[in-house]
């Protein structure tokens, strides 16, 4: 019997803010533990949340660049369970009034088919610590830290609208994109601003109901999400074909080093984190002049970009997708464009090409590079006016990536020029037909391939040096008189 | 409104509180007799009147995102009845395995 899968997924994203979401501590990765805490974030009583405006705005942000509505009317709720690492045993978030609803994602899947996933809700919420487990058995314990507590969160919550495993590894890898795009988070998986929950079922295919729904957690690579996916799924089929599905819905975790799930908990109803709103906190009235400020600040977003960089250039969407789906490599990319008069392509390529091979080499982003727009403009120039060959514009580029220096520079610096000279490479030319008589024989013989052989012989000359269009011409000149 | 003896075992294990089948019995009880008491309330009139959202006539206090330091490490721990290396130390919470 054949199967259909179905996927939804919980991603939750530490904003991008100075302080965290409800006090003034610093929102920072990585210092030592507890130095960035207050009685606030530590759950003390008394202490009093009070809400930082850039979290509102970048949540809505994110909502308008996954095309949601933006609520006019929205509050925060308590959700309540015991763990150590959430010390006011309350969460703050958002239950029957998120800031966002309804938006959608377009992403073509393996199958090359452009599939529309449906967000359900984006609600911003506070993050809680982080616990560290240390000893095994009963001698063990759990050290917390709350550095992270209190850290301005969204929550995006998709419909079950994916349908393999690879969907919604590249649903994710476009969401990342985006909100990098927007400069809502860093999204650094690594470092938990970037988290992943998903729900699965399967069903036989045609049936109108869905399988019961597990719930794979602490998925922390696009890897481990695509991989887990794949294991429940497989899991999922066999149980069905077995005749025995499962009985409950579970919560699950991943065995990276296993390449299993393994059962963590019978999934909680939501009733029991009996949810009811913050009487700390005061609703949130948004206007639609705040919401529309938001979105003229919005950068052009990767998909517009694409559809722009095709029909203004001509580009293949290929390379539209690859200069377009970072934010840097696109800047970078246009504002060469905008110093050099020539062919976008050929921008495109030196982009796409050497500098993406070495940017990836050295573990940098096209800003962290030495490498400026005006460089490379300058360089692709110097090739048109027949300066510099092709092949000798490799190694200038290289020279430009490490040192920052100008192409011009590079070239005088290197004796890089292009010779051009006519007679000087005429005479070079009847030189290496000398050295050859063999090849030159071979041509005049109507092997006409021997010419290929012949410029390589004088570019090796010259080491690259040579006009290889003047080359060409005077060794034909010479060979057919 | 009667909450039964099940609902009250519930609550119970949700605020992590060890409850016998008596006290279950007894809570139960005392747990109707009060929502009967906070029950009045359904008997207001409430027709053609807006729900509360919130009891203070406020909408949209912010702060700025600006980070103001607060505690040091040190003042942060100083009541924590165990320690190390900057955590506090709590029993273990492993669920899993």
């Amino acid at each position: 019997m054949n199967y259909e899968t179905v996927i939804g997924l919980e991603v939750h994203v530490e904003l991008k803010t100075e302080a965290k979401v409800f006090c003034g501590c610093a929102a920072r990765f990585g210092s030592e533990p507890n130095t960035h805490v207050c009685p606030g974030c530590l759950g003390m009583p008394g202490a009093l949340p009070v809400l930082n405006k850039k979290a509102v705005e970048l949540c809505i942000k994110a909502g308008l660049a996954l095309q949601c509505r933006i609520a006019p009317f929205s509050r925060f709720d308590r959700k309540q369970y015991f763990y150590p690492d959430l010390p006011q045993a309350y969460q703050i978030t958002q239950d029957d009034l998120p800031l966002c609803t309804g938006g959608k994602l377009k992403i073509v899947n393996p199958g090359g088919e452009e599939r529309i996933i449906r967000i359900n809700r984006i609600h911003l919420e506070e993050e809680a610590g982080r616990t560290y487990h240390s000893g095994i058995g009963a001698t063990g314990y759990s050290l917390l830290d709350f550095n992270r507590s209190g850290l301005a969160l969204i929550e995006i919550v998709t419909e079950p609208d994916l349908r393999s495993p690879a969907e919604a590894r590249i649903f994710l890898e476009k969401l990342q994109e985006i909100l990098r795009y927007v400069e809502v988070s860093d999204c650094k998986m690594e470092e938990g601003s970037f988290r992943c929950d998903a729900n699965i079922s399967v069903h036989p295919a045609g049936s109108q109901e869905f399988g019961r729904r597990m719930e794979l957690k602490n998925l922390n690579s696009f890897k481990a999400i695509q991989a887990a996916l794949a294991y429940e799924e497989n899991r999922l089929g066999s149980l069905l074909a077995a005749g025995t599905p499962p009985v409950q819905e579970e919560s699950r975790g991943w065995d990276e080093t296993r390449g299993m799930t393994f059962f963590m908990r019978p999934k909680e109803k939501a009733s029991d984190y009996r949810y009811f709103p913050d009487p700390d906190l005061p609703p949130l009235v948004i206007a639609e002049e705040w919401v529309e400020k938001i979105r003229e600040d919005l950068p052009e977003l990767p998909e517009e970009k694409k559809n722009r960089y095709m029909k203004e250039y001509g580009l293949s969407a290929q390379d539209a997708d690859l200069l377009g789906g970072s934010r840097e490599t696109a800047e970078f990319f246009e504002a060469t464009l905008r110093l050099y008069p020539g062919e976008a392509k050929t921008v495109a390529n030196w982009v796409m090409g050497e500098f993406a091979r070495l940017l990836n080499l050295e573990k940098l982003t096209p800003a962290q590079s030495k490498l400026k727009p005006e460089a490379l403009a300058a360089m692709l120039q110097m090739i048109d006016a027949g300066e510099i060959s092709g092949k000798i514009a490799k190694t200038v580029f290289e020279e430009m990536f490490y040192s920052g220096k100008s192409p011009r520079e590079i070239v005088e610096e290197k004796g890089l020029v292009q010779i051009s000279d006519e007679s000087q490479l005429a005479a070079l030319v009847r030189g290496i037909l000398a050295k050859h008589p063999g090849p030159v024989a071979d041509y005049r013989a109507g092997k006409t391939k021997a010419l290929g052989f012949l410029v390589g012989q004088v570019m090796k000359e010259t080491k690259g040096k040579a006009n290889p269009g003047l080359v060409n011409k005077l060794l034909r000149e010479e060979l057919e008189k | 409104m009667k909450l039964e003896k099940e609902k009250a075992k519930h609550l119970a294990e949700l605020a992590r509180l060890e409850v016998s089948e008596e006290e279950a019995a007894e809570f139960s009880h005392q747990l109707s007799e009060v929502l009967d008491y906070a029950g009045k309330v359904r008997e207001a009139p409430v027709e053609g009147v807006e729900p509360t959202i919130h009891l203070l006539p406020l909408t949209n206090v912010f702060r700025d995102d600006e980070v103001k330091p607060f505690l040091t490490r040190e003042e942060a721990l100083v009541n924590a009845p165990r320690r190390e290396e900057g955590f506090f130390r709590v029993p273990r919470i492993l669920e899993e395995n």
